[in-house]
């Protein structure tokens, strides 16, 4: 009998260790003579457990994890292939509780296929999505995209069946899909997740997006901090095209739809929208001013879709669940899912997709289970380095857009990092304005000089030099940057700073202030 | 900007050489090509270290012990952020983030990545990069 073990292939897991795991195990059953197949599979998002090793035996698949390489002898001798008792045996990995109360839409499959594998993801619900939007056409697509409510999971919540509406509604010609996945934001890791663990659910967004609007030519746009995922995307586009399901008649319809990989070159800022198509078109990364949209003149002039990974990753659960069953989850006016991520100093770090709603304080405090160094949770920086930090007395906020938006903080793309009680906040907000100066593209100046004048400002008070009128300028300096700034990389910016300033005044040389003297 | 990756990839690097031969081929002009060049931080402008090491300096990390562990790189390597060592051995980098945020500090060694990253880490890393 064959055995099947599935190790997991994604990043995370791989710098912990994985590739030497896999590389014990085949080695080990070779040894003994048993014959075996080892699967590089997704992470399940479960990164303290990582490498979490999966067994596939009589009773279903069983969990260990986290398997250092010199576990692995003992493990393969305790039985490991019958799902055998042992320190790391985790049993069934979907019914560890930080698995179990999630509400895995767009994260189904990540994990428990062979990413590469279209027959595997042909088994496990694939392309049935686009297979409704064919039988449904291209205006009944575009619809059913509007009514389940989905907005863009880049970190702007900008309703996603609007721009379809928008670029559908353009005169017949060259159109393009483009998928953001320059995922520079600290803190997170779902795209990466997805083109590693589910590569063939983004193509098939993708390829429903073009359907739905007319476009048969799409560009992921992939950060080159991320080899893996553009390996793994590379991968499943050839097995795509090469089984009909890319290229000329999709699927056999009569929609054209082919794409490719662009690899970035390490700059923060092409993850906004317009620097990303200037980027593409091959130069430099410079911020476009808006309007005309993307959506009427986007890449290369023509009208485009431009959406992040993890908003094109929900289309096929779209399609074929239906609009209903997306929107029938959610809080407000944010439907579905937010699959979010754990990170920084927390001991159960890693992705959880679960319906909005659901508050800060029990994703840090109960499902991620505070801090790893066991201190108290000081603060927590959500939605990447343009994020807001949130102290513990805002921990009932919901995570909604609006919710968030009202406490002047962003969900961003749902990145969360914990700090504990060493943080130093005057620290964290000189390091904003100096990302931003690093990572601004220089064409507007509130933006460019901005972030350059808060560095030194920022320096100043943490020398504590005229504290109180370096401060001012500080508020004022954030005010121009917000207000004045073309893009979200200097009008974002503020956020971490003011947020700092505002509940922890302490770290800047303030007596604690209740409330804020406006 | 696939071609320049193309090049780095050969060389190690863009050689300057190169900016009007890829001007000539693209018909742009050697200001346009030098303007996209210069815009990116990946591509280098000079040949890197023998050993190229990136370490992550983003929230994420520095929130896991990344504001500890980066000074401790760059003794543990004789090499300052952003500098080649004289001897050529070692390229030491800032990145900002390498998407392994739940298992931090991260870096990323002559592309292979490394997660968790203890004293210990840092003297493999350093052993490994003196060979």
């Amino acid at each position: 009998m064959s055995v099947v073990i599935y190790v997991p292939g994604d990043a995370a897991a791989v710098a912990v260790g994985a590739d030497r795991v896999a590389k014990a195990i085949t080695e080990g059953l070779a040894r003994r003579g048993v014959e075996g197949r080892v699967v590089r599979n997704g992470s399940r998002g479960m990164i303290w457990l990582e490498p979490l090793v999966e067994v596939v035996t009589a009773a279903g698949r069983v969990g260990y994890g986290p398997v250092k390489p010199r576990d692995v002898e003992a493990l393969l001798d305790g039985g490991l292939l019958d799902g055998a008792g042992h320190d790391l045996r985790l049993g069934d990995v979907e019914k560890i509780p930080f698995f179990a109360k999630q509400e895995r839409f767009t994260f189904k499959r990540v994990g428990v296929t062979d990413p590469v594998s279209l027959d595997d993801y042909l088994a496990h619900g694939g392309y049935k999505g686009l297979e409704r939007a064919i039988a449904m056409g291209p205006a009944d697509t575009v619809e059913e995209v509007f009514n389940s409510g989905l907005r863009g999971r880049g970190g702007a919540g900008f309703p996603t069946g609007i721009k379809w509406r928008t670029v559908a509604a353009c005169a017949p010609g060259k159109k393009y899909i483009v998928c953001n996945a320059d995922e520079g934001d600290s803190g997170t890791f779902a795209d990466r997740m997805i083109m590693e663990g589910d590569p063939f659910q983004l193509i098939e967004g993708m390829t429903i997006a073009g359907v739905a609007v007319g476009a048969d030519m799409g560009y992921v746009y992939c950060r080159s901090e991320y080899p893996h995922a553009v390996i793994a995307m590379n991968k499943a586009i050839q097995a795509a095209r090469k089984a009909g399901y890319l290229g000329r008649g999709v699927a056999g319809s009569q929609y054209d739809y082919d794409m490719e990989v662009r690899v970035g070159a390490g700059a923060y800022v092409c993850g906004e929208e317009t620097s990303l198509l200037e980027s593409l078109e091959g130069r430099r990364g410079l911020v476009r001013a808006k309007p005309p949209l993307p959506a009427h003149k986007g890449l290369f002039g023509k009208p485009t879709v431009i959406n992040n990974v993890l908003s094109l990753a929900a289309v096929p659960f779209i399609l074929s669940e239906g609009a209903k069953a997306y929107a029938d989850v959610g809080f407000g006016r944010s439907r579905g899912t937010m699959p979010i991520q754990l990170a920084g100093n927390i001991k159960y770090g890693g992705l959880y997709e679960i319906a909005f709603g659901v508050t800060l304080g029990e994703l840090v405090e109960e499902v991620g289970g505070g801090t790893f160094t066991g201190l108290p949770v000081r603060a927590v920086q959500v939605g990447g380095p343009l994020g807001a930090y949130f102290p513990r007395a805002l921990f009932d906020t919901p995570f909604d857009y609006e919710a968030f938006a009202k406490k002047d903080g962003l969900i961003g793309h749902g990145g969360i990092v914990v700090f504990d009680d060493n943080v130093d906040m005057a620290k964290q907000a000189r390091f904003a304005m100096e990302f931003c100066s690093v990572e601004s593209c220089g064409k507007c100046t509130p933006c460019r000089i901005g972030s350059t004048r808060g560095v030194e400002v920022m320096d100043k008070i943490i020398a504590g030099v005229e504290r109180e009128k370096n401060l001012a300028i500080l508020e004022d300096l954030s005010h121009t940057m917000k207000l004045g700034s073309l893009c979200a990389l200097g009008g974002f910016t503020p956020y971490p700073v003011m947020s700092a300033l505002t509940h922890f005044p302490e770290d800047f040389g303030r007596g604690p202030m209740p409330l804020a003297a406006e | 900007m696939p071609i320049l990756h193309a090049m780095q990839e050969t060389f190690g690097y863009v050689p300057q050489d190169a900016i009007p031969l890829i001007a000539d081929a693209m018909n742009l002009s050697r200001a346009e090509v030098h303007g996209v060049f210069t815009f990116y931080h990946d591509f280098r402008h000079e040949p890197a270290g023998r050993h190229i090491v990136k370490v992550c300096v983003a929230e994420a990390c520095q929130a896991a012990g990344a504001r500890d562990t980066s000074p401790k790189f760059e003794k543990a390597l004789d090499c300052a952020f952003g500098e080649t060592r004289p001897d050529g051995q070692v390229t030491l980098e800032p990145i900002y983030c390498l998407g392994l945020c739940a298992c931090g500090p991260s870096a990323m060694v002559d592309g292979r990545l490394v997660g968790l990253i203890d004293d210990e880490a840092i003297a493999e890393i350093a052993a490994e990069v003196r060979s």
